[in-house]
């Protein structure tokens, strides 16, 4: 196995789709489309997110790794497949903020997990607050770039627990990286420092919801 | 001069530059927005006239004792003059609205924007040209040039870029027009009295795309078009790391590399010594609730790190320091560079 993700890691970052999909295809062959998802596509995420980290990968590849990811697991988990998880239900979005890649990154990861996702894309923190209440979001995941964007969560917080939503909310993007303490600050749950890192966080909080 | 300062700022900075201590640690605040809360005005309102930005600049210079002006408006000037939509917000730099590139095919057609007669930049051409009438040689005024490589995040959406690049074709066209549009806005902003000019490339540096990418097609990209601008340069990735590439940068022609504070300073600085002069790396984000002390604290911290031998200017890591850094925490930094940056910085090794 760990032979396998290393390869599939190597086949990602150098865009090598059709590696990609036969290594895939080799793991499906012994055990089920989800177990493949959870055994091999997490893992490998996992490693090239912590590479980010760690400055030894770029986020271009990060992003191609992801898509690609996304991609071959549509095709073994078809949306609507009932090995999908649509349970903790997720909301995505970006806080009137105009930088989107962030967001692209974790919706990627999050179907590559297996995840259904609810994408709200660009919205104020009105129509956020109004949508995720509408859809009964348990997770909200909200993408920043622009600090005034970080600093809006806490309004978002505010106008959720005013409603009396149980909402949890988990952050990302680069003001949370360069400000360790900011995700308390503005009352989120928790702070995924790299997207993949958003798959553990959504089991532990999910087991929390 | 102030105090116990020998020099002009522009005598401090050349000095520096040539890996020669001068009298104190240059100090660039590089403050946009805070010009604004100078004035009493709104951030849209501030950028709408250069006499706004040129008050400004004067202020923020005399109240930090800073040690060069910031011609800088905001990042999207330069694709307002392309025509796209520019977003303000009441407390952040404005944001570039829905990309003008639709889809590749635009690419081909893309005309660079006359620098001279574009409303927006020949706002930022008066300014600079006003603010060089007021400082004269006592200080340098620094200008802004997005490079080539990193101008498509806001041309066509970060997302949509990513993809271009592995279409070579479109891609090297469209470096090609914007080369053109980076060496005449530079240029003009040189010709209007600009110092030198901060070339940002955030896009290429390793936290975005590998070294190796870098290595093989933003270096030449960047070689050509410096060697096209009249006048020193200063390249900044904008928080992003850069030590896996600084041996090329350097290379480039420029002078000067802005640096992330995710890298050691010690590192860079090693890396740069006699090539590059360093520009970094006070954290502008987490610089919102620094306490006075905090604030002297990281200003020795960074002063001790790259500071001896000259070669460094104290700035912030990205190139633009938040709106929500207090006029306090401002005043802090400058007074502990004031007080610390002296040369020789023989505290520096005693734990001063």
């Amino acid at each position: 196995m760990t032979e396998l993700v290393f390869e599939l890691e190597k086949s990602l970052l150098s865009l090598d789709r059709l590696t990609a999909r036969q290594l895939l295809a080799r793991q499906q062959a012994t055990t089920s489309s989800f177990d493949t998802v959870e055994q091999l596509i997490v893992p490998v995420l996992e490693r090239i997110g912590n590479g980010w980290t760690a400055g030894n990968i770029a986020l271009s590849q990060v992003y191609m790794s992801g898509r690609i990811c996304e991609e071959l697991v549509d095709e073994l988990l078809p949306p609507g497949d009932p090995e999908r998880k649509d349970l903790p239900k997720l909301g995505l979005a970006v806080l009137e903020d105009y930088h989107m890649l962030g967001k692209r990154i974790v919706y990627a990861v999050l179907r590559a997990g297996g995840f259904e996702v609810i994408d709200y894309g660009r919205v104020t923190v009105s129509e956020l607050v109004e949508r995720v209440q509408a859809d009964r979001v348990k997770i909200l995941l909200i993408s920043t770039l622009m600090l005034p964007s970080a600093l809006r969560v806490k309004e978002v917080r505010k106008k959720l627990n005013q409603a009396g939503s149980s909402v949890k909310i988990v952050v990302g993007g680069a003001p949370f990286l360069f400000d360790e303490t900011l995700w308390q600050e503005v009352q989120a749950d928790a702070m995924a420092a790299r997207a993949s890192e958003v798959l553990e966080i959504i089991s532990r909080l999910g087991d929390a919801a | 001069m102030n105090g116990n300062d020998s020099l002009s700022s522009l005598q401090r900075v050349l000095t520096t530059l040539g890996h020669q201590e001068p009298d104190r640690v240059p100090l660039f605040l590089l403050l946009s927005m805070h010009g604004a809360k100078e004035l009493g005005l709104s951030i849209k309102k501030y950028f709408s006239r250069p006499e706004n930005v040129v008050e400004g600049q004067l202020r923020i210079r005399a109240k930090y004792k800073n040690d060069c002006i910031y011609t800088f408006f905001y990042a999207p000037v330069e694709v307002e003059a392309w025509g796209a939509e520019v977003i303000y917000v009441d407390d952040g730099p404005p944001n570039t609205g829905e990309p003008f590139i639709h889809q590749f095919s635009d690419i081909n057609n893309l005309q660079p924007p006359n620098v001279g007669t574009c409303p927006p930049l020949v706002k930022v051409l008066e300014a600079t040209a006003q603010l060089k009438a007021a400082v004269g040689d006592d200080a340098p005024l620094i200008g802004v040039a997005v490079a080539p490589f990193s101008l498509p995040v806001m041309q066509m959406g970060f997302e949509k870029y990513l993809d271009l690049m592995q279409q070579p074709a479109l891609f090297n066209h469209l470096m090609q027009v914007n080369q053109a549009f980076c060496v005449a806005w530079a240029n003009a902003q040189l010709a209007a009295g600009a110092t030198a000019i901060c070339y940002f490339d955030p896009v290429a540096s390793p936290t975005i795309i590998p070294p190796e990418m870098y290595q093989k097609t933003v270096f030449e990209i960047n070689r050509q078009t410096l060697a096209r601008i009249n006048g020193p340069t200063a390249t900044h990735f904008a928080s992003g790391l850069s030590l896996p590439i600084l041996d090329q940068v350097a290379q480039t022609g420029t002078a000067v590399v802005g640096v992330s504070v995710q890298e050691n300073l010690t590192t860079l600085k090693a890396a740069c010594r006699g090539k590059l002069t360093v520009l970094g790396n006070l954290n502008g984000i987490e610089m919102r609730r620094w306490s006075a002390t905090e604030a002297e604290q990281k200003v020795k911290e960074a002063i001790a790190q790259a500071g001896p031998g000259g070669g460094f200017i104290l700035s912030d890591n990205h190139g633009e320091i938040p709106w929500q850094v207090p006029e306090d925490t401002l005043l802090a930094i400058s007074e502990a560079a004031h007080t610390w940056g002296h040369y020789p910085l023989d505290w520096v090794g005693r734990g001063g």
